[in-house]
């Protein structure tokens, strides 16, 4: 029995395939927006390709783009068939390339729900990735002599001021690192020859920030260094200071800016897929109704168009048979093949 | 003799007026723009207006909003009449208000054009204002703690990394206010208390500036305080360190945004003029060979059309005559020794009871 059988008249017929006509466009345009989304997160992803260790992965944007393309396509093509529908003398050449197209936008809409949950998941990878970046250009922060990592230190100053946020974790991660290069080191000095000495790797540690982790919201100057030494400063306790620095990580702001983007990105994949399900299930009515003519030769005549022309059981179980039936025809026959060798020996 | 005369066929007629009608439209369109952009400059001027003093910065944005609205409002009505153009009879309503209309709409386009020169003339008013403004602003930089001043740190500090300027003709302003509240400073340490008193007015100055000058440029950690104290640092010389802080002043910075920003509006507005001045031609030749065919008589006759109906120096003197003319109507005749109540006999009424009142004594 056919799934979601429902009857057409000739007037049903064309304002269904105008209807879809339409539809067809929209879809385009939202392939188009599926490619401009794909487009603008790799940029965003290149932005920050430095403090992600360059190993951020781009097979996610790069599946938004070739989906958006695919959309597009395969839009303009199902377009024509349904512009061409309305006349069952033009649709007679569409006839035996309905069904493989249909089968085609199932497989492409498999693949954009796939693309949807792929962008809900991407968070946790860039996680890694993030840290494990951070981690390095903190490391190369002073290093603005060195070929290849002269910029370092104001692409990690500018992320700390646009996004607001300080070191890895927190600001705290600056106190374990060396950010300041010896060439601005005065050796002659005992303070930073004991600093130095009393470090088993022989880095040049303090308690301070680079001034990128200063607060504009704070009320007073802003203090960078000494700032776990309460008695350096006047009227301050950096227990209690919760405005001098950025108190959040650059791994969580950036996480969170870019799960943003990507949550949006999968909700809008997600609607841009039921779209897609729409204009499929309408071509599929489209193409049944006309197939179902009760009088082939009067275009006037009433029809049926439905979903799946079994229960979905039944369809599953054909297909089922119909893989097996394909497997089994590209096995090599074992008898036959050893015959051969038999009277060889 | 007519200046810039055309002939003009029916169907010329016809196309001119659906032409006008359509670039009518184009230019309710343009009025939109001219909204949209003094909209815009005042939102952009608005979004400073802490760093600025409160001088007549608003009047360009205000022109234009003004302009633009009044640009929507004429064209609409100039489609309708253009669009009406096409028929003779529903013309004849129109016929009166042509006149008025083209000279309101002449008037409105010198106003476009005022608003235009606005737009590059204001860089003076402009500087005037962002150099008291930030002057003021600088000073109340450390009244954190005050009403209706406690966001101006903030506000002085985003503007610094936003525009990477410092100071308001340089960083070095910052060294001739005290940028740090009393609140923040430890009045028994002898350092401080030296430095108030060393001040005429009791300030606490210092070779220093806020976080937010440091430029991210600099290949060394920011130097911020003594920074005219070479011997303070390692390695450092303040007369040739470029890269340390950002050496523009933050009025320089502003005023080259602004000034950008009214330059691209000015020529926009130019643009929009030199439109408007094109459909209010074409207006005024439907209006002439429209006014000729209802002389003549028959509409699908051909027609004369012209700028002006005489030269120009005519026109312009008979302009004059008229302002003449309506000046004298305005003016009281008084050839009469300048009195204009010399004629008119007094009869006075002295009350219900007509007694004239009693003389007041004068004392000599």
């Amino acid at each position: 029995m056919a799934l979601l059988k429902v009857k057409f008249d000739l007037k049903k017929r064309v304002k269904l395939a105008q209807g879809l006509w339409l539809m067809y466009w929209f879809a385009v345009m939202a392939g188009v927006l599926v490619f401009s989304m794909g487009l603008f997160f790799k940029i965003e992803l290149r932005k920050r390709s430095e403090i992600m260790d360059n190993n951020e992965s781009h097979f996610v944007p790069n599946l938004l783009i070739a989906m958006g393309l695919l959309a597009c396509g395969l839009n303009i093509f199902g377009g024509k068939i349904c512009y061409d529908s309305l006349d069952p003398t033009k649709f007679a050449k569409w006839k035996s390339v309905v069904k493989p197209f249909l089968i085609t936008c199932f497989i492409f809409n498999v693949l954009l729900f796939i693309t949807a949950l792929l962008c809900f998941s991407l968070r946790l990878a860039l996680q890694f990735t993030l840290a494990e970046g951070l981690k390095n250009s903190m490391k190369f922060y002073k290093d603005t002599d060195t070929p290849g990592r002269c910029f370092m230190k104001k692409t990690l100053d500018m992320m700390q001021m646009e996004f607001r946020c300080c070191g890895n974790n927190n600001y705290r991660d600056w106190f374990e690192i060396q950010w300041v290069s010896n060439r601005y080191l005065d050796f002659s000095a005992k303070q930073v020859k004991d600093r130095i000495h009393s470090n088993v790797d022989g880095q040049y540690l303090m308690d301070g920030v680079p001034f990128s982790c200063c607060n504009p919201s704070s009320p007073r100057p802003c203090i960078q260094y000494q700032m776990t030494n309460n008695s350096a400063h006047y009227s301050y306790d950096h227990y209690t200071e919760e405005l001098n620095i950025w108190k959040r990580g650059c791994r969580d702001a950036l996480v969170s800016y870019y799960g943003g983007l990507m949550n949006t990105i999968g909700a809008l994949v997600l609607l841009v897929t039921v779209l897609e399900v729409g204009v499929m299930v309408g071509l599929q009515y489209v193409n049944t109704s006309l197939a179902t003519l009760v009088n082939p030769e009067d275009p006037e005549s009433e029809s049926e168009g439905w979903l799946l022309e079994k229960s979905v059981k039944e369809t599953f179980t054909t297909i089922m048979g119909k893989m097996k039936a394909m497997g089994k025809s590209n096995q090599i026959e074992e008898g036959g093949a050893e015959q051969p060798a038999a009277t060889a020996s | 003799m007519a200046v810039l005369k055309v002939k003009f066929t029916k169907n010329k007629r016809d196309k001119l007026a659906q032409v006008l009608w359509v670039l009518n439209w184009v230019s309710v369109v343009t009025g939109i723009i001219l909204f949209s952009l003094g909209l815009f400059l005042k939102v952009e001027i608005n979004k400073q207006r802490e760093v600025m003093s409160d001088r007549d910065i608003h009047s360009v944005p205000n022109m234009l909003i003004a302009v633009g609205l009044i640009a929507c409002g004429i064209n609409f009505l100039g489609g309708k009449i253009c669009y009406d153009c096409v028929d003779t009879t529903k013309f004849q309503r129109w016929k009166l208000l042509m006149l008025p209309y083209i000279i309101c709409t002449f008037f409105f386009t010198f106003c476009i054009l005022v608003g235009a020169l606005m737009c590059y003339t204001m860089r003076n008013e402009l500087e005037e204002s962002l150099d008291q403004g930030l002057r003021d602003a600088m000073r109340y930089y450390k009244d954190t703690d005050m009403p209706g001043r406690c966001f101006l740190k903030r506000t002085l500090d985003m503007l610094q990394i936003q525009f990477q300027c410092c100071g308001n003709g340089g960083f070095r302003d910052w060294f001739h206010i005290q940028w740090v509240s009393n609140r923040y400073l430890d009045m028994s340490r002898k350092e401080v208390v030296d430095r108030l008193r060393s001040n005429v007015e009791g300030k606490y100055l210092m070779d220093a500036v806020p976080f937010s000058c440091c430029s991210v440029y600099s290949p060394r950690p920011c130097i911020q305080h003594q920074i005219t104290n070479n011997s303070a640092h390692f390695n450092y010389d303040h007369q040739t360190e470029e890269l340390n802080l950002w050496r523009k002043g933050c009025r320089e910075a502003l005023l080259e945004y602004y000034t950008q920003i009214m330059q691209s509006i000015g020529l926009t507005v130019l643009i929009i003029w030199l439109f408007e001045i094109s459909v209010l031609t074409g207006v005024r030749y439907l209006q002439t060979a429209m006014e000729n065919v209802l002389r003549q008589g028959d509409p699908d006759c051909e027609s004369d059309g012209w700028l002006l109906e005489n030269s120009l120096v005519e026109t312009a003197r008979s302009n004059f005559n008229i302002i003449k003319n309506l000046g004298k109507c305005n003016q009281i005749d008084t050839a009469n020794n300048g009195d204009p109540n010399i004629d008119v006999p007094s009869t006075a009424h002295y009350g219900p009871d007509n007694v004239p009142p009693k003389q007041i004594p004068m004392v000599n």
